[in-house]
């Protein structure tokens, strides 16, 4: 195992934001972290990249103990995450961004810098590494933070929803990069709210609601899992479009209203969604 | 490297003007100006590259001011080796004050709070205890020989600030070309991020604050080898930590020749007003003050950023092409003017049950 948690929880005051939770990441893998907002799915990265103490639980990575290991040390031990806010170190330039990782493993400023470049062409960001951060677009940005995470040679990179703020040509031309890291041989566990993606990517996913787990397996489980589908829609919903569903299913190839009904409803359901 | 042979030219250049020149107003307005130099580097180390401003300097200055006195007064040493003593023990100070403020987190104007208290409270103990000699001050006994590290003539001081601005040019290189600076930077311009990427904040911190601080302690030494007279509220006091950090944020943060030529410039103004404007007192402070308001307004990268601004300016004129240009529609993205994105609908979607329902 790559990565594990055993019975990890942390709160915030009054507010369990993430409870008894294990997993266990396997190596060379691709998998998501997905829930509503507020799951703590954030809260899970901060406290498996070292940036937040576990309450309770312990955190193993590659078989070591590193529960309360600060932040840098995790990095050096080859787990990095991004930032969903991207957090560029704004006045430098691209390769400047990207070299302040490649130096984890480069003392030399001059193979950290050429470095960068590398990892540059890596993420498509080639044509801009002379550009200040600052004067970055979005999808550059997201682009960035992945380029800094990735200069460091991680095991197992924490993404933090780097599709969010993309326009849907942004998001297909992200995916084949994200999947050319984990073909190089980094694992990845990524958080992320573009279904299409994490079904297109993620062969393993988790479903946090309310800092507690409410689902593990294969992403084509997932969206047929009932605790999911009321972890999204509300108890509410989701009672209507198990009807829904149920109702198309009985009134197949009968009466055409029904079927149409159906979908309306999902797509009613889902409207915000996809 | 370029930055070697600019710093070699630069001492080159400077070195050699009291060979031409034997005018004592020339000769002691350059000195006083290294002087300023070297206090604007020493800040511009931690201030400028490590983004932590500190606004009591004046405790490493004193320290080694006190220091070069105090070893010369009560033990006889030599002022050579007295000046070595005094760097290495204002950077101890630097690595110890440093090392308290950044264990507890402290950052932006929390730091500087209490990098002006430190120095007051350096400043209260040496009016108070016994050995600093209080406010009447300790004297060094005028004595001139190259041993002593007393010249006869303002040369031998400007060729001595000189090595230090040299050095402190060197260090400044280091941070340019280094991991070391690059991580320093990093930390300035977003901890959470440097820390992700496997660079730990305390001791970097801690490391810029013990440089910053010895080239602020050699300062206080040569402060007290060209004036022979100290006391607490000239080395203590917060004049020193300001004209450090004016000449820096003046020059331009965290560039080479940033501290150095806004040392030079408002050393060279305040020489001007003062000589304009003798007979009103005061006035002087005054023009510095507006023209300050001016440098803060117009050019907040300091004088460095005039340079940039000219040379992007004629570098767009060139190549009209050069990079994408933003469309008014992804600036205003990036702005957060325009909100709805398609992959960011799920994020507004999940959340709230009831419009599912």
């Amino acid at each position: 195992m790559l990565l594990e948690l055993r019975g990890v929880s942390r709160s915030f005051g009054g507010l369990k934001a993430v409870q008894g939770l294990s997993l266990q990441v396997p190596e060379n893998s691709l998998s998501a972290l997905i829930g509503p907002n507020g799951a703590g799915k954030t809260t899970v990265f901060s406290l498996m990249s070292g940036f937040l103490k576990p309450d309770q639980g312990q955190v193993f990575f590659k078989g070591q103990d590193i529960t309360g290991l600060p932040a840098h040390e995790c990095a050096k031990l080859g787990l990095t995450r991004t930032f969903q806010i991207v957090q560029p170190f704004a006045n430098q330039t691209v390769r400047e961004n990207i070299a302040v990782g490649a130096h984890l493993h480069l003392k030399s400023r001059v193979q950290a810098l050429s470095y960068a470049s590398e990892v540059a062409e890596q993420v498509g960001l080639a044509g801009l590494l002379d550009q200040p951060a600052r004067e970055l677009t979005v999808a550059a940005r997201k682009r960035l933070e992945l380029a800094r995470g990735l200069s460091t040679r991680p095991s197992l990179l924490l993404l933090d929803e780097v599709l969010a703020g993309l326009n849907p040509q942004e998001i297909a031309e992200m995916l084949p990069v994200i999947r050319g890291i984990v073909k190089a041989g980094v694992s990845v566990l990524m958080i992320e709210h573009v279904m299409q993606a994490v079904m297109n990517l993620a062969r393993h996913v988790w479903v946090l609601s309310q800092g507690e787990l409410i689902f593990q397996g294969p992403s084509e489980m997932m969206s047929q899992d009932d605790a999911v589908i009321e972890a999204y829609f509300g108890v509410a919903g989701a009672a209507k479009l198990r009807a829904a569903q149920v109702a198309s299913q009985t009134l197949k190839n009968t009466t055409l209203d029904a079927t149409q009904t159906a979908a309306q409803t999902a797509a009613e359901l889902q409207g915000g969604q996809t | 490297m370029k930055d070697l042979r600019a710093i070699g030219v630069f001492a080159l250049l400077v070195g050699l003007v009291p060979a031409f020149s034997h005018s004592g107003v020339i000769l002691n307005w350059l000195m006083m100006a290294l002087f300023a130099t070297l206090l604007s580097q020493a800040w511009n180390v931690l201030g400028g590259f490590g983004g932590q401003f500190s606004f009591g300097h004046a405790v490493f200055f004193g320290t080694g001011a006190y220091t070069q006195v105090l070893l010369q007064l009560s033990w006889g040493l030599s002022p050579w080796l007295a000046l070595g003593l005094a760097v290495l023990i204002s950077a101890g100070l630097g690595a110890a004050l440093g090392a308290v403020s950044f264990r507890y987190g402290l950052k932006g104007s929390y730091f500087a709070l209490v990098t002006l208290a430190f120095a007051e409270v350096f400043r209260i103990l040496a009016l108070s205890v016994g050995f600093t000699g209080g406010g009447v001050g300790l004297m060094l006994p005028l004595s001139e020989s190259f041993g002593n590290m007393q010249f006869s003539s303002r040369a031998g001081y400007v060729w001595l600030i000189l090595c230090w601005v040299v050095v402190a040019l060197l260090i400044t290189a280091f941070l340019r070309h280094s991991r070391f600076g690059a991580y320093l930077q990093a930390v300035r311009d977003n901890e959470d991020a440097a820390r992700a990427l496997g660079v730990n904040p305390f001791t970097l911190k801690c490391a810029a604050t013990m440089l910053s601080a010895g080239l602020m302690g050699a300062g206080g030494a040569f402060y007290l080898q060209v004036f022979q007279y100290i006391d607490p509220n000239l080395v203590y006091g917060s004049h020193t930590s300001i004209s450090a950090l004016v000449g820096a944020i003046v020059g331009g943060m965290g560039t080479l020749w940033g501290p150095v030529l806004g040392a030079m410039a408002l050393e060279l103004l305040s020489e001007l007003t003062r000589n304009l404007f003798g007979e009103l007192p005061g006035i002087n402070l005054v023009i510095y003050g507006v023209l300050l308001i001016l440098i803060m307004v117009f050019l907040p990268r300091g004088l460095v950023g005039l340079r940039e601004r000219w040379v992007s300016r004629s570098q767009r004129a060139r190549t009209p092409l050069g990079l994408a240009p933003k469309s008014p529609v992804t600036e205003r993205l990036s702005a957060g003017e325009l909100p709805v994105t398609q992959s960011e609908r799920p994020t507004s979607g999940v959340g709230g049950h009831g419009d599912a329902a």
